[in-house]
């Protein structure tokens, strides 16, 4: 029984390529998300009721047909609201619960019903009468600017060098301008939250949220009660991508204020639909920009302004629209740069976190600006970029001010470059375009460098809870949440790591706020960064005492005390870890500890446009080719090759889904995920009828997708490993280069086709249709 | 004869037979499973068909034959059920809990993230596998267009796809084991009586023959007919209409009939597009890509060619087609029987030549001449699960001397209902097919259609794309080489 086999490694290190730590749950369909959850008796239902207009005075509203319904326990109104009427993630007040006097765009939760039933509840919201008086209103963002709308929060300018001189001396200039539309996140699990009413004024809500600290702070805010009445929990989310960061808010509010209200426990969830009609999406932006270049392509000046649909309020619009800013650069040097945000109101949806986080919009206008400067050269796209790379002394300094200390781009690009024999496939895909008729290809190599860090200073910090049992299992809790991303997995991977045990004895326990305080969204990528360290921090401690212990117990030095794979060596003993540890609760030890780490180094002045924003920069590139048709404008993504950085991977395979899952998003972003309003300012896309996410045969016909597996991460992250979670998004900007050089095969490659996006068949036909009649003059 | 009544729907849910005297006529599967069964392993996404995470088997006798076909939990009503097997997740671990072949696969391949959609995957690789343990990549997307994953990008999916195989033998799967006893389970359930539930508005009428239904529905004209219900689902789902009474034809054998007469194909009008593929491709081979966009594969397998014809919707996949080989749709009235060229069916938006009470009984599409060139062209946003935005069908009759002898093009997406452009017929007929016709032909598209604008396309693009669709008809008919893109033709 008590024969030891010391084992040579442990199951589940970090490094170690382990399945999702709920895989086989998913599968079998036994992991629970809230909907799954059983109700308690008694539990009510309560759906939301939208306005029918964009921008309307409410001059009356009557629901006594919704009270009148069998099962109908109640309509919830502002008035209804016993503390804030307001979920404003930014502070200003601007983000009802529920409309008062005017709505602001068309899906504006006015009110709820109550009811026995989800679908008594739904059916009886649909009976609300509400007269109106129409407001003018504005879903565009150039109509906006031009009916003067505000902005909905500071704008931010980034200046580097001097704009007029750096113009003066560049001997080529050139405008533009560029439409970036926004995208659905279209996570499968839809918004959903579910309370239940505790003493006095307590209330605990399961929510579907990336951020169960700010929902717990919100709920008290709405319910006018501290946060120390609310607990918030999470196990895991169907998808989140950014959009459960505060859109979760008004859900888990409502669904609090009625548990308290009628003492019972109340359920939300919205149609798919009501879904994307009601919450916030990624801001679709305007680009404007000037450029000047030398003759080589070497930019001199960049001068641009990005203008966001933000909606209604301010969301997360600011840090948004900065981080656009911060992403204009992509990985080049601007010798002489002004970038200048324009965060403007309009009649939506109130726009909000997505996978990225501004910095794609960025990026595509940057890649834009680089096409611009290689079709008017009649040079390779990618000869531009390479030009243009940040480089040394002299040229490594971002439009913020920061300097980039870790650049591997240029390797990861040569790197990619040999593998996916771009070269000979580009003059393959010049001779094939000269020959055929109908059937046009286009191939890009295009490169990333994402900032990694919350730019709000303050996020950069976790917090994570170890209990050791007496029986030597381990419990660990963080402040982060899952959505699929595989953080639980990674964390615990941290956490065996240190304790030197095998994985299956780590159980990772659903986030609440009632075990980690004050947490930041798991967003930014920052997720097993920040948790991570937390973590291993707390392991860290606990095994500062086991050493003591071990040192006092068996009469060594604590440097003769080491963690081996599921033992404890003390000098010359060697005992198996769940002895240990019963040892040590028998001697008192105290056997779990709260872990705590902050993000060193960076600093942020806004004002100044200056500063360390990123801790690091992740890295990774990407060559697409693709087929258009330019009788219709169909296209397929042939081939993708992809080398991505992240670091010393902490588990490949969870990173290269990572990697693959995001690539395919951003595809989708960039082709066939099209936002429609109509004139009435109604989103016309609000299914996966109507609005089209990639399936899985629009993936690419070969997809070779690569770690940089000789990444270190330069600074001291957990186990030297980089964010994945966020970078490979703006892969697939190759994408989208790849069928403009398509296109502009039809005018033999002397116009830039400015292809807007997402690039449909429709745009790209209209873009081959509008590039011959110019070609022709 | 006075038709005896059942007043409950019977069917197996996994292995437990559930017979329910209750069920509402808008009750839909997922509902049933999930707040009834408690089973929420079956998860809701969209609740219009769309996304695949409530994705069931359901196994059916046809013919004394057991077939399971992967349907959409969420817009497949429970009394459509009657004498069928729905296969949950649930279901599918072994009795020691191990994990399925198809769930070990998933597992070893990464192939899960957030894990919501994952179920409806697995739901959909199951059906897939038991029919083709060796699936290539075109059978695993096209099993897989009616699964929406947000999270992977699909890579781990497909490579879980092809590894099933490796994991277990799907001879020994239990559907394909137990497939004798539940043939004869079902077989039992099967009867020639009319199932009833409920009265009025909410009445829910199940009949057991085409002449029972054309009973039913000579005595209840204001009924709604449901035979796929891939979009009368959404009515109930999204509109919240209120339906009722309705009439099932989930159990009317008469009307999964696909037959030869003649010169003729004859689909009853309860034939799924699953059903009816082998047998039109067979006769119109031009048909195979249309046929397998059509919605996603859950969507194929619960909807009836008789039933996109019968909506009349202006976008419906099949009705350009239709129009382009000359079909007659054959309409029933109580014992009363008409046929009606297909094209003058579409009447009018939402209007169609449809008395209440009448019902489509079978569609009959006539060959195609020797000298007929055909073609059917679908475009949409997003290649596959997506509706069209342009349809186009083209069928033109060139003679020995090299003019066009007969031309028939119709459209959908172009206007109100599905519809011939009879200027460029016109053009064309009398013409040398060549090139210049074809341009010519081209510019009278204008004449014949007003396309809208919405989110789907712009008028410029619709008319835009028509016409040159005509171009590459002409092109591709002729034999120029690379005319259109072929996802498969690319290697892997």
């Amino acid at each position: 029984m008590n024969s030891i086999q010391p084992m040579s490694r442990i199951r589940g290190a970090v490094h170690e390529t382990l399945p999702h730590e709920s895989g086989h749950k998913h599968v079998a369909g036994t992991a629970e998300y809230i909907d799954d959850m059983p109700e308690p008796i008694g539990t009510l239902h309560a759906y939301l009721g939208l306005s029918q207009r964009a921008h309307a005075e409410i001059v009356s509203i009557d629901l006594a047909a919704i009270a009148a319904c069998e099962g109908v326990v109640g309509v919830l109104t502002a008035d209804d609201i016993p503390g804030h009427n307001d979920v404003s993630p930014a502070g200003k007040n601007d983000d009802p619960v529920f409309a008062v006097g005017k709505v602001e765009f068309h899906g504006q939760p006015v009110f709820a019903v109550i009811a026995e039933s989800r679908q008594i509840a739904r059916q009886a919201a649909a009976k609300a009468r509400i007269e109106y008086r129409d407001l003018d209103h504005v879903t565009d963002v150039l109509q906006a600017e031009s009916a003067n709308y505000p902005l909905v929060i500071d704008p931010l300018k980034l200046e580097r060098g001097d704009i007029d001189a750096g113009f003066a001396k560049a001997r080529n200039r050139l405008k533009g301008e560029m439409r970036i539309g926004g995208q659905d996140h279209f996570y499968l699990e839809g918004h959903i939250a579910f309370a239940i009413p505790g003493e006095d004024d307590e209330v605990t809500v399961f929510s579907s949220t990336q951020h169960p600290s700010e929902t717990q702070h919100m709920v008290g805010h709405v319910l006018g009660v501290p946060s120390n009445a609310v607990t918030v929990n999470v196990r895991r989310m169907g998808g989140g991508f950014g959009g459960k960061e505060t859109q979760a808010n008004l859900f888990a509010a409502v669904a609090a204020i009625a548990a308290k209200k009628y003492r019972r426990a109340v359920k939300i969830r919205p149609d798919r639909d009501d879904d994307m009609v009601a919450t916030g999406k990624r801001h679709d932006f305007h680009v404007a920009y000037e450029l000047g270049f030398d003759d080589e392509g070497r930019i001199e000046a960049v001068d641009a302004t990005y203008s966001a649909r933000c909606g209604f309020s301010a969301d997360l619009s600011g840090p948004v629209t900065d981080r656009a800013l911060f992403h204009a650069d992509n990985c080049y040097f601007y010798p002489h740069v002004r970038l200048r945000s324009r965060p403007l109101k309009t009649n939506t949806v109130s726009n909000t976190a997505f996978r990225g986080f501004g910095g794609p919009q960025g990026m595509v206008g940057g890649e834009r600006m680089i096409e611009e400067i290689a079709y008017a050269l009649g040079k390779d796209p990618l000869e531009i970029r390479k030009a243009n790379f940040y480089g040394g002394e002299g040229r490594n300094v971002t439009p913020y001010h920061q300097t980039v200390e870790d650049n591997i781009i240029a390797q990861i690009v040569k790197e990619l470059e040999e593998s996916s024999n771009y070269a000979a496939r580009r003059e393959a895909l010049l001779n094939f375009n000269h020959q055929s008729r109908i059937i046009r290809k286009g191939i890009a190599l295009t490169p990333v460098k994402f900032g990694v860090s919350f730019t709000k200073t303050e996020y950069n910090q976790a917090g994570a809870l170890v209990h050791v049992y007496a029986d030597g299992s381990i419990n660990l809790n963080h402040g982060g949440t899952e959505m699929g991303q595989g953080l639980y997995t990674k964390v615990a991977q941290v956490v065996a790591d240190e304790f030197q045990v095998d994985l299956d004895r780590i159980k990772v326990t659903a986030t609440t706020t009632a075990k980690v305080p004050n947490t930041s969204a798991t967003a930014a990528s920052s997720g097993s960064d920040l948790n991570g360290m937390a973590a291993a921090n707390a392991a860290q401690q606990i095994k500062a005492r086991l050493v003591e212990f071990a040192a006092e117990t068996y009469g060594v030095s604590k440097e003769q005390v080491f963690f081996e794979p599921n033992m404890v060596r003390a000098g010359a003993n060697l005992i198996a870890f769940a002895d240990f540890i019963k040892a040590a609760y028998g001697a008192r030890v105290q056997l779990s500890a709260a872990g705590f780490y902050k993000t060193p180094k960076i600093h942020w002045n806004r004002a100044e446009g200056r500063g360390r924003p990123f801790y690091y920069f992740a890295y990774g590139a990407s060559v697409s080719e693709v087929s258009i048709d330019t009788l219709t404008g169909e296209y397929q993504v042939d081939r993708t090759d992809i080398l991505h950085d992240v670091g010393r991977s902490l588990n490949p395979a969870l990173d290269l889904g990572q990697v693959e899952g995001a690539f395919v998003q951003g595809m989708g972003w960039l082709t066939t995920e099209e936002l429609w309003w109509d004139a009435k300012g109604r989103l016309c896309t609000h299914a996966p009828s109507t609005y089209k996410i990639p399936l899985a045969s629009d993936r690419p016909r070969q997809f070779n997708v690569n770690l940089a597996s000789w990444s270190v991460n330069r600074e001291a992250t957990i186990r030297r490993s980089k964010a994945v979670g966020e970078p490979p998004f703006m892969l697939a900007i190759s994408v989208l280069e790849a069928l403009s050089m398509a296109v502009a095969s039809v005018a033999d490659y002397r116009l830039s086709p400015r292809l807007d996006t997402p690039a449909t068949p429709e745009r790209v036909l209209m873009a081959v249709e509008r590039l011959r009649s110019a070609a022709q003059g | 004869m006075a038709t005896e009544i059942r007043n409950c729907v019977r069917f197996l849910l996994n292995d437990t037979l559930v017979e329910r005297t209750n069920v509402a006529a808008t009750e839909t599967l997922l509902d049933f499973l999930r707040l009834d069964r408690k089973l929420r392993g079956t998860k809701e996404g969209c609740a219009e068909g769309d996304c695949g995470a409530c994705t069931v088997l359901v196994g059916r006798l046809f013919g004394g034959k057991l077939k399971y076909e992967s349907v959409n939990a969420c817009i497949r009503f429970v009394g459509s059920l009657d004498g069928c097997h729905v296969v949950t997740v649930e279901a599918l671990a072994g009795k020691d809990g191990n994990l399925h072949p198809v769930q070990r696969a998933m597992v070893d391949t990464h192939a899960s993230q957030c894990g919501f959609c994952t179920p409806g995957f697995v739901m959909s690789l199951y059906g897939l596998w038991m029919q083709d343990p060796h699936p290539g990549v075109e059978a695993i997307e096209k099993a897989l267009q009616g699964n929406l994953c947000r999270c992977t990008g699909y890579a781990a999916i497909i490579r879980a796809a092809e590894s099933i195989s490796a994991v277990g033998d799907a001879r020994n799967d239990p559907l394909l084991s137990e497939r004798e006893e539940v043939t004869h389970k079902l077989s039992v359930l099967k009867d020639d009586r009319r199932v009833v539930i409920g009265d009025g508005r909410q009445q829910l009428i199940v009949p057991a023959t085409v002449d029972d239904f054309a009973g039913v529905l000579d005595a209840n004209p204001e009924a709604t007919i449901v035979a796929g219900s891939t979009d009368v689902g959404l009515w109930v789902t999204k509109f919240m209409r209120d339906i009722g009474p309705v009439v099932f034809l989930s159990r009317i054998d008469e009307l999964r009939q696909i037959s030869e007469d003649g010169n003729d194909l004859v689909l009853g009008a309860g034939v799924t597009y699953t059903e009816a593929y082998p047998t039109i491709i067979r006769h119109f081979p031009q048909l195979k890509e249309l046929w397998n966009r059509i919605g996603g594969e859950q969507v194929r397998n619960m909807g009836t060619v008789g039933g996109n014809v019968a909506n009349g919707s202006p976008i419906g996949d099949t009705p350009p087609a239709l129009i382009g080989l000359g079909a007659t749709v054959e309409l029933r009235k109580g014992s009363v029987r008409r046929s009606v060229p297909i094209e003058n069916y579409f009447i009018a938006y939402a209007k169609q030549d449809r008395v209440q009470g009448e019902f489509v009984e079978s569609i009959r599409i006539p060959r195609l001449a020797a000298n007929d060139l055909f073609a059917v062209y679908k475009i949409s946003k997003r290649l596959d699960e997506d509706i069209s935005s342009v349809c186009g069908a083209f069928r033109v009759r060139v003679d020995p001397q090299g003019r066009v002898e007969d031309a028939v093009i119709a459209f959908g997406g172009m206007a109100a209902t599905p519809k011939r452009a009879a200027g460029v017929e016109t053009a064309l007929i009398g013409a040398i097919w060549d090139e210049a016709c074809v341009e010519d032909a081209m510019q009278i598209f204008r004449n014949d259609f007003t396309p809208l604008t919405d989110w789907r396309a712009s008028a410029d693009y619709r008319m835009l794309t028509a016409k040159n669709l005509l171009r590459r008809f002409y092109l591709e008919t002729g034999g120029e080489n690379l005319v259109r893109l072929n996802r498969y033709a690319v290697a892997f």
